[in-house]
Parts: structure tokens; sequence; C-alpha cells
């Protein structure tokens, strides 16, 4: 019996799914799919440490484990903390957690700027996606918000502290993939601020990809700067031979030019292969990359407003056309003494 | 097959002689012309009486100004995706130190274009506008064009002017003038 694995039994939002000991909830709701998975702003799946931050994905536990039922009492962070066996989560089913996540999404924008119409994440940003859902309509806070000019990192990078909403996530970004941070949070609590102490630049050749983990557009890439909004351009998976990294990206297009080089995301909004800077900043040629074809976007997003797909037509369409045609031209066989109803000139007596 | 009632056999008949004369058919059809001498005019001499326009009424977009004479247009692009018929296109552009007076936010529409063979004046750019910028003025008739080329509006004919400021603007939804 040893290679058998010790599942655990966890039920998140009354489905029951199999987990591996050590899971976490979220990536448990996440092997469920769907609206059952909590939400997450600062958590990232393929950076470790990532987690516990942004307070996004909190859920009630109703029963601690199948060993002692009890529910834990408080609302806990699904991104770190792992599941027990017999675990009965409530993530949308509970109303105490959706009155909380509006309480997150009000704290969470605070400080938050609301320049969306001038923001290049705009449409693509998780603190939006996570405000529509979660958020109330409007804003009660009627105080100073803080406020920070606008830096550049390097030549590649910028950096809008006003947006940032301390995920850490490009901090842990730049532990992992680079062998040299420079950036990193300075300040706590209320003055905390992203930043890289005396004016220094990302130069690493991965510092490109702080771009793409920033939830919000704290980060952005300047080469795109206020080029066009992410709803204009079409994401096009593409990939070349890169000696650096794995190649495989997206180009968004507009018209015949490439406007940007983007990572490709999973499902979770979450890269799982990093590239270069070289790739991602300096091949904007569609000669330099091999196209393998449109990307599929979620159709909920904007991004996919007014890009015209061909419909796709189901198999059994064309079987039932090429079936309809000859039944339809055979004289029509009526019961004996019934009449054909509406103006049917074939059948109509002459 | 007879499909309605409304149908009436023609009479073919040859004409008498009174028919054959005309004249009274003449008199008869001048009573008609001289008739509606007296009569109330339905038409109107257009471009110097003007009707009145109904309160919803969407006319010739605008493009407002603030009260300092910025222009409110941030070129986020709201207005272009919810366009039905894909008539708006723009190209943002960066303001520079020293455009502070021109444009309210740090990025404004360097070109906006709207088509107006495509424009249905549905008025959903205006519900989209998140900076109360575009309006269709409820008193203006979008121009009419003779020309191919003339057919594209750009900046220069929608941007409102300082001297010649549009009847509507972001009062319309808050009641106050900012």
């Amino acid at each position: 019996m040893a290679d058998e694995k010790l599942m655990f039994k966890v039920t998140v939002d009354n489905i029951e799914v199999e987990v591996e000991p050590g899971t976490t909830i979220l990536q448990a709701a996440r092997k469920i799919g769907g609206d059952v998975a909590p939400p997450a702003m600062c958590y990232y799946s393929t950076l470790k440490g990532t987690g516990g931050k942004c307070r996004a994905c909190l859920v009630k536990v109703a029963a601690g484990s199948a060993k002692d039922p009890r529910p834990m009492p408080k609302l806990v962070a699904s991104c770190i903390t792992p599941v027990q066996d017999g675990m009965i989560v409530q993530n949308t089913t509970n109303p105490e957690v959706l009155e909380t996540r509006k309480a997150v999404v009000e704290f969470l924008l605070i400080n938050h700027p609301l320049d969306c119409p001038v923001c290049d994440q705009a449409g693509e940003c998780s603190l939006q996606d996570f405000a529509y859902e979660h958020g109330a309509v409007s804003t009660r806070y009627e105080e100073e918000r803080r406020t920070f000019d606008k830096v550049d990192l390097g030549p590649y990078v910028q950096l809008h502290m006003t947006r940032c909403i301390l995920c850490y996530r490009c901090v842990y970004t730049a532990d992992q993939l680079t062998n040299k941070r420079v950036h990193g949070v300075l300040g706590r609590g209320d003055a905390a601020e992203i930043g890289t102490y005396i004016k220094n630049s990302l130069d690493n050749d991965f510092s490109g990809n702080v771009i793409d983990v920033c939830p919000v557009g704290a980060l952005t890439d300047k080469t795109f700067r206020f080029k066009s909004r992410v709803w204009f351009t079409k994401p096009v998976d593409a990939h070349r031979d890169c000696d650096k990294c794995c190649g495989k990206v997206v180009l968004w297009y507009k018209g015949d030019d490439v406007l940007r080089v983007t990572t490709r995301r999973n499902e979770w909004n979450e890269v799982m292969e990093y590239i270069c800077n070289t790739c991602r900043f300096e091949k904007k040629k569609t000669s330099d990359w091999v196209i393998e074809g449109p990307r599929s976007i979620d159709p909920r997003s904007v991004i996919s407003q007014n890009h015209y797909k061909k419909k796709v037509v189901p198999d059994y369409i064309h079987r039932v056309a090429a079936a309809y045609k000859p039944i339809d031209e055979a004289p029509r066989q009526l019961p004996e003494g019934q009449k054909p109803v509406g103006l049917d000139m074939r059948t109509e007596p002459k | 097959m007879k499909l309605t009632n409304r149908s009436r056999k023609t009479d073919k008949s040859p004409m008498t002689i009174a028919e054959r004369l005309y004249l009274p058919a003449i008199a008869s059809g001048l009573g008609t012309t001289i008739k509606h001498f007296f009569q109330k005019k339905p038409t109107i001499q257009y471009p110097e009486q003007k009707r009145e326009f109904s309160p919803v009424f969407r006319g010739l977009h605008v493009l407002k100004r603030d009260e300092q004479g910025r222009e409110r247009c941030t070129a986020c692009g709201l207005c272009a995706v919810a366009c039905p018929a894909e008539a708006i296109t723009m190209i943002a552009g960066e303001r520079e130190p020293g455009q502070e007076h021109l444009y309210r936010e740090e990025k404004y529409a360097e070109v906006y274009e709207i088509n107006m063979l495509r424009c249905i004046f549905c008025g959903l750019c205006e519900e989209a506008c998140p900076k109360a910028a575009i309006f269709l003025q409820p008193d203006k008739i979008a121009p009419a064009f003779y020309e191919r080329d003339e057919v594209i509006f750009g900046k220069d004919r929608l941007v409102e002017k300082m001297d010649d400021r549009a009847s509507v603007g972001i009062e319309k939804y808050t009641g106050v003038k900012s």
C-alpha cells in the first residue's frame, strides 16, 4: 500500500475534491475551477513565498477537519492555509465572505488613484476584475490619497507607485528569477513603497517579467506606454529560438505592428514560463517570430470585444442539412382525409 | 386567389359625354389645389426657420473642454469599444510638461476621428465616457457632406470652441458644471 498516496477530501462550496496533503485551500478550489476559486491579488503559484498579503482570497472554514469538525474562528486566507482531511470550505456560498471581500476591495482602493482611463493595464488588470466582481459600486473615501511621481526603473520599466497595492510579487520575481535584486519595499505600514532606494535601474535580463506579474498598472512596459488600449490589439501566440529563455510569447498586434510582447498566462492570469528582456523588448518585428495562431481570449474579457471569429459550425449541422433536403422535397404523405396545413403549394390539389 | 377584401374590380365601361368633356374634372381638381392655399402649411423654410428639437435628440458629437478650456478626453478608448458601428478611432499622446493648460489628464487624444457615415447616433459613446468628454448635442444636426473625404470628422471639427461652447456638458449628469 506504499504506492497509494494519502489524499485529503476537501469540500469547497459543496463540491468535493481530492487533493494531496500540503495543498492550500486556494489550490484545491482552483482544482475544481470556475467561480469556486477565490480571487487572488498577491498569491502567485509559480513564485515561492507569495500570498497572505492582500486578503482577497479570504474564505470561511466551516469545519476544520474530519477529526476536529469545529469551524475556524475567523476567515482564513485560502492561499496560505493548507487543507486538512474532511475540511469544509465556504467561498461564494457564505455571505460573510462576500461582505468581507467588499471591504477588502475598499481597502485596496483606498490609495488607488482610479485612473483606469489613463492606465495601460486597464482591460487586463486583476484589481479591475476584482473590484468589478466583488466591490461596491461607489467609493466612500473622501480623504486625500497618497500620490507619487512616476519613476523610470531603467529603460524599459516604469513604476507608478500610486497604483501599487504592495502585493510583493515583483520583489519575489526579482529574487527568484534574477541573481541580484535592486528593488524592494521601503518603509513600513502606510509609508511602505516599492523603490530602488538610490536611483537604480532594473537591468537584469529577466527584469521585464515584473511587468507581467504586477496585478495592477504599477509596473508597466515603457515601450508600450499609451500606444494603444489592450482591447484594440490582437493577441497572437508566437515563439522563437532564444538562448536565454523559452521564447514562447504572445505578440499584441495593431494592424501589422507588434506593439508589445508578453508572456503567456494561464487561466488564473499567472505566467507559466518567463521570458527574457531581449524577447520582450527588442524583437518587435513579425520576421523575428514564428507565428502559431491567434490566442484565445476569454469571451467575457474586454480584449475579445470586436474581434470577430468565424463561427464554428458543429459537424452534425452538415449531416442534418444533407439529410433534410430529400425529405423536404419528397411529396408529403398525409393520413387519409387530413388536409395540409398552411400555404403549402406543393401539396395543394390542382 | 383573393387575399384581402380590399381589392376592387376596375370599371372599364366607356365614359359618358360629361366625363369625356373633362371640364368638370378639371374644375374639381383645381378646387382641391385652391383649397390648399388657405390651409396651414406643413412645411417650413428650413435654414431660416428651424423646428423645435426633441429633448432627447442626439445630434453632432462634441468633444468637451472643461471650465478652464482643457480637453477632457483622455483617449481611454471606451467610446470606441462601446460603438456598435465601430465609427470611432483614436491615437493617444502623452502630455508634456507645460501642456497642463491644454489637457486635463496626463494622456490625451492626439487624433480622434469619427466616421460620420458609420455613426448611427445611438449615443453609446456618450454613455460609456468616464470623463464626460463626448456628448451628442441636442441642438445641432450633423452637417451634410458632398465628398467622401469630408466624412471623417477629426478633432478640428469635434473639439468644442472656447468662444462657441456647446449647450451640453457634464451638468447633464451631475447637475453641476465642473
